[in-house]
């Protein structure tokens, strides 16, 4: 499969929230950062099922993710979504552009299935 | 006797909640021994929080790895601050004022830099802030009279779900008798996250362009004429924009609520700044208001503590003892990055599951000191670690609402452990001692 420029958007869900307090080293808190979400329509163009392994590559890194079909129209085309953690970390820039904050929310990223 | 006390049962009532900017301060806590078993009035991730923090079986300190006593750790996380060219002392947002103002101290004692988890979070905004200012008010008010409320970039429902319910848009107040009735509730936002099905209107902005969608906004509430194809950027149409900045402009009491969709994607402050302008315009035409949507629990306190003592709210160094800000230069993430730092005090925060690789990498390779009351990866690497109580179950003090509203906290049980201000007056007290004998 050839790689696709998606933007990635990370952020918080209510399962990150509620599993961090369990253990941010295993477990439910661990599935739920290394999950990346596509919109159903990316997921059938792409030939991808809930549970596929992707890699995603930045311009800063790279991390291998499952993926998860988003619900019908909560994500459109071209656009990820991936609960905060190590992966949406390891894809981040170091440079803070002078603001001390890295840019964190819609990075290009190539997606890749494995 | 140590069983029966273990078993006792009792309710902590009005105790608050820390684990977001909510901070809720009604809960009712069913406490059994050393565990709380019931939180009611807590949301998902309230009783999340208040459920899953008991006392953890961990040595209170270790150094590499290793359980040490409290002392020989105190010792060797002054030597290691007392010793450094450019310490960093970071994190601060989920421990009381009382525990951010020790570490204030500290790092004017060893003329580091002073950083909170503000600077990755809404440092961009609060670099907003001082360029146009904050037409603000406090959550009172707002569930008292907001009649439209707008959340910009920001998933209350996963988020802050009890924000709803108790401030913004559920409540009755004294000028919204009829509560969510008698509000328009209106999401922006790149996906249709969870929130947006409660909300009357929701406008889905393309990815990156939160910037010119607020400044078509300033635009028609300024009563400029503008083409279909200015909104083009937005994947908006022109009429959706009109209709929304006719309902800013016509409402009674407004209110803007902002997350970090718009202070972590390309723009930064800039976006915040539009926002902030955006509110401030429409105080022309009626009173409208604008609030971050603070995340941890006392981010906000962090704000308030390091402004009150250095001037600035975070990103500040010391190392010519007096306070310096510069966001870019002075912030952890790129102090780390840039490979500068060469030692830190990490106090209540996990940068090595949060910070990008580089900066990730770097805090790898100096000397550290981390207080959790938790596990995480960054007390994992860290050289000395401290098991501490955890603010507002174990421990009491002061705490910021996201409306810089300050408010105590009732503990549920005592812990073994040290407080977070207890540790840090120790280290404090030790380099005092370590710099007079050099």
């Amino acid at each position: 499969m050839p790689r696709e420029t998606f933007i990635l958007i990370p952020g918080r869900t209510s399962r990150q929230g509620t599993s961090l307090n369990v253990s941010k080293l295993a477990g439910e808190y661990i599935d739920e950062i290394s999950t990346v979400f596509l919109c159903p329509e990316d997921m059938r163009r792409l030939g991808l099922i809930d549970g596929d392994r992707v890699r995603l590559r930045s311009d800063q890194g790279i991390a291998e993710v499952k993926c998860e079909a988003a619900k019908p129209g909560e994500l459109p085309p071209g656009v990820l979504f991936l609960p905060y953690g190590d992966a949406s970390s390891r894809l981040m820039s170091g440079d803070t552009h002078g603001t001390g904050m890295p840019t964190s929310k819609g990075i290009d990223v190539e997606l890749e299935k494995l | 006797m140590t069983a029966e006390l273990k078993t006792e049962l009792k309710v902590v009532s009005n105790a608050t909640c820390t684990f977001c900017g909510c901070v809720c301060d009604d809960m009712e806590l069913t406490v059994e021994g050393h565990r709380i078993t019931k939180a009611k009035n807590a949301c998902v991730l309230g009783k999340a929080w208040f459920l899953n923090h008991h006392i953890e079986n961990r040595p209170v300190a270790t150094i590499r790895g290793q359980a040490v006593p409290l002392d020989e750790a105190v010792e060797e996380a002054a030597r290691i601050l007392v010793h450094a060219r450019y310490p960093v002392v970071y994190g601060l947002s989920d421990t009381t004022c009382e525990a951010q103002r020790v570490a204030v101290a500290i790092a004017d004692r060893i003329g580091g830099c002073i950083d909170t988890t503000t600077s990755v979070c809404h440092g961009p905004s609060g670099m907003a802030f001082q360029g146009v200012g904050e037409v603000t008010c406090s959550l009172g008010e707002v569930k008292n009279r907001a009649d439209l409320v707008i959340f910009w970039g920001s998933n209350p429902a996963e988020s802050h779900p009890r924000h709803w319910s108790r401030y913004s848009t559920m409540p009755k107040g004294l000028f919204v008798p009829n509560g969510r009735k008698d509000r328009t509730v209106v999401i922006v936002d790149v996906r249709r996250s969870k929130s947006a099905p409660a909300a009357d209107l929701f406008i889905q902005v393309r990815p990156r362009s939160d910037f010119e969608s607020l400044w078509i906004l300033r635009a028609l509430v300024k009563g400029l004429t503008l083409r279909e194809a200015d909104c083009e950027v937005t994947g908006v149409p022109l009429a959706v924009w009109q209709d929304l900045a006719q309902r800013m402009k016509s409402c009674r009491f407004g209110v803007f609520f902002f997350g970090m969709g718009l202070s972590m994607t390309r723009g930064k402050h800039l976006n915040v700044e539009a926002a902030l302008a955006l509110a401030r315009d429409l105080n022309a035409h009626t009173r409208f208001y604008i609030k971050p949507m603070r995340g941890h629990g006392n981010v906000t306190g962090a704000d308030n503590v390091v402004s009150w003592q250095t001037g600035y709210p975070f990103g500040v160094n010391l190392s010519r003892g007096f306070p310096r800000f510069n966001p870019g230069e002075y912030t952890t993430a790129d102090t780390l990055a840039r490979g500068e730092a060469d030692a830190a005090l990490i106090v209540a925060s996990d940068p090595m599951a949060n910070f990008s690789q580089p900066a990730r990498e770097h805090l790898a390779r100096i000397p550290y000191i981390a207080l959790d009351p938790k596990e995480t990866p960054t007390v994992r690497h860290a050289t000395v670690a401290f098991t501490t109580a955890t603010y507002g179950i174990n421990t009491p003090g002061t705490v910021y609402r996201m409306d810089d509203v300050p408010i105590p906290l009732r503990p549920a049980f005592d812990s073994p452990y040290p407080s977070d201000q207890e540790v840090l007056t120790r280290i404090e007290r030790r380099i005092r001692q370590q710099l007079s004998e050099r």
